[in-house]
């Protein structure tokens, strides 16, 4: 199971009197296996949303929730995908990998076949013994998803993963990421200002407004996906030439644009 | 913009510094206006450098010296590495032991080593123990800061993927914290390893009965500033080479993770 749960959420950095209000009263929930975007303005907080599942980040009011257990610390079941990677430079592919299953006690041989069949997924075979500072950006993204991907997770963080990437390296992992999670999938919370990806790869899109945080609309992608049979177009741009993802992807251009408006009112 | 040094440059230029001053040196020293036990000259000294390599003063000779004082200062230096790094490293991952034990080592590591000669004496004894602990003293302050400074400074990001990895905090140590210091920690070892040889001649002044601080004292005894000297030029030479290994560790170390320039 993985079901994230936000029950009226606040967070206030610094001073209850006098501290900057980053996020309130957020309620929200992601289903098991659900993938789930937040979109919204830079600094409305929707990182911090993340931080707080990933336990990185205590909650200042309300309650964050993984399948009704409040969460007071990072753990491996909510396996966490940063934007600047962070993979550990002095370890290789293959053991950046590993670390995360030698923290779970897992038997060498185990181990070594769960390694080498997500190697294999993410097409990193050759670069096993590689180290990160000899792959490119996008590399070394697809390793951290590995890494992530191999705990085999309840729940998956995605925090605005591609950010980092350039604009044709960022396609091809977003059609990766589809693939991914369609075969395999998990609860999935995706953080990202880029519309088009949020609509691309989630189920439900959260908008939210610029600071104090909150949750706009959530939007219901995956019936009108399901409906007008997005995913029989294996090329990102075919689904992206679609009225019907057209149609949303201007929706939330709108919405996003009023917040804008109201800060520069 | 200053324009870079080429390789060459640098070594042409390092010796007419060298050259320089051993010509000033020797100038004043023929210039008669000091007695030559003022001031040896260069060529006086470099004689009895010659001398002493092969024969005994103070009871061994220079080579002898030098290898009973590397022995002990191998021994302090290991000693203080091997302690001081993972004390670093954990008073930079648990806080709460970093407020118990800074203090304290912030007030001691302005002790100068000599000032524990004679409890080191005492404790110790002149054999070996005694310079043991002294080099000890020098060396270990800043294998403890630099390792602590590592830990501290290590990428933030780097401490989550961890911890949401579930890594056990001994793991964290060694396998984060550890690499990611191995920088600081070694330019740590340099100054440690240039403190802990000033103090072992110092600690070899007073205490001990063989090495070069020792023979230095019994050449000052014996009025024979040219020892003194040839003892000083042994010094300088070591802790050169020392100073030289340790800088090439650190490249090797860079050049292996792929952050050399």
């Amino acid at each position: 199971m993985g079901v994230i749960e936000f029950k009226n959420v606040g967070k206030i950095f610094g001073s209850r009197a006098s501290g900057f209000v980053a996020l309130e009263d957020i309620n929200l929930e992601i289903r098991d296996k659900e993938f789930v975007a937040i979109v919204g303005p830079s600094g409305c907080g929707k990182t911090t949303c993340l931080r707080m599942v990933a336990g990185f980040e205590p909650a200042t009011d309300g309650v964050v929730s993984v399948d009704g257990n409040p969460i007071k610390r990072p753990g491996p079941d909510r396996a966490v995908v940063f934007q600047q990677f962070a993979l550990f430079p002095w370890k290789t592919v293959y053991e950046n990998i590993d670390l995360g299953l030698r923290n779970l006690n897992v038997s060498r041989p185990e181990r070594r076949e769960r390694i080498d069949a997500i190697l294999t997924l993410m097409n990193l075979t050759a670069y096993a013994k590689h180290f990160p500072h000899q792959l490119s950006g996008g590399m070394q993204q697809r390793v951290a998803i590995a890494r992530a991907y191999v705990l085999d997770p309840d729940v998956l963080l995605m925090d605005e993963p591609f950010g980092a990437l350039d604009a044709q390296t960022r396609v091809v992992m977003q059609e990766e990421l589809v693939r991914l999670a369609r075969k395999n999938p998990r609860s999935v919370l995706f953080i990202t200002h880029a519309v088009e990806e949020a609509v691309y790869l989630a189920d439900r899109v959260a908008i939210m407004t610029r600071a104090p945080g909150r949750i706009k609309e959530v939007l219901d992608v995956a019936s009108i996906r399901n409906a007008e049979n997005w995913d029989s177009h294996e090329k990102i741009e075919d689904v992206m030439d679609l009225e019907s993802f057209v149609h949303l992807r201007t929706h939330i251009w709108r919405s996003l644009r009023e917040e804008k408006a109201a800060q520069h009112a | 913009m200053q324009k870079s040094i080429s390789l060459t440059e640098s070594i042409i230029l390092g010796c007419i510094g060298l050259i320089g001053f051993i010509g000033l040196w020797h100038g004043l020293s023929v210039s008669g206006l000091f007695p030559s036990v003022f001031l040896p000259s260069p060529i006086e000294v470099y004689d009895r450098f010659m001398v002493l390599l092969d024969r005994r003063f103070a009871g061994a000779t220079l080579p002898a010296h030098m290898l009973a004082s590397f022995e002990r200062f191998a021994y302090g230096f290991i000693l203080a590495a091997v302690i001081g790094i993972p004390l670093g490293l954990l008073m930079g991952w648990y806080q709460l032991l970093d407020e118990i034990v800074s203090p304290l080592f912030d007030a001691l590591r302005f002790v100068a080593p000599i000032a524990w000669v004679p409890f080191a004496a005492l404790w110790f004894g002149t054999g070996i123990g005694g310079p043991i602990m002294i080099i000890f003293a020098g060396a270990f302050p800043p294998c403890v800061i630099n390792a602590y400074r590592g830990a501290k400074f290590v990428d933030p990001r780097l401490i989550e993927a961890a911890n949401m990895l579930g890594t056990p905090s001994h793991r964290v140590i060694r396998e984060v914290l550890l690499p990611s210091s191995v920088p600081s920690i070694i330019s740590g070892l340099r100054v440690s390893a240039g403190l802990g040889w000033q103090s072992l001649v110092g600690a070899e002044l007073i205490v001990a009965s063989a090495g070069v601080g020792y023979m230095m004292v019994q050449g000052q005894a014996n009025i024979q500033t040219h020892t003194v000297m040839a003892g000083m030029v042994a010094i300088g030479l070591v802790g050169l080479a020392l100073d030289s290994a340790l800088r090439l560790v650190e490249r090797i170390i860079q050049r292996r993770r792929g952050l050399d320039q």
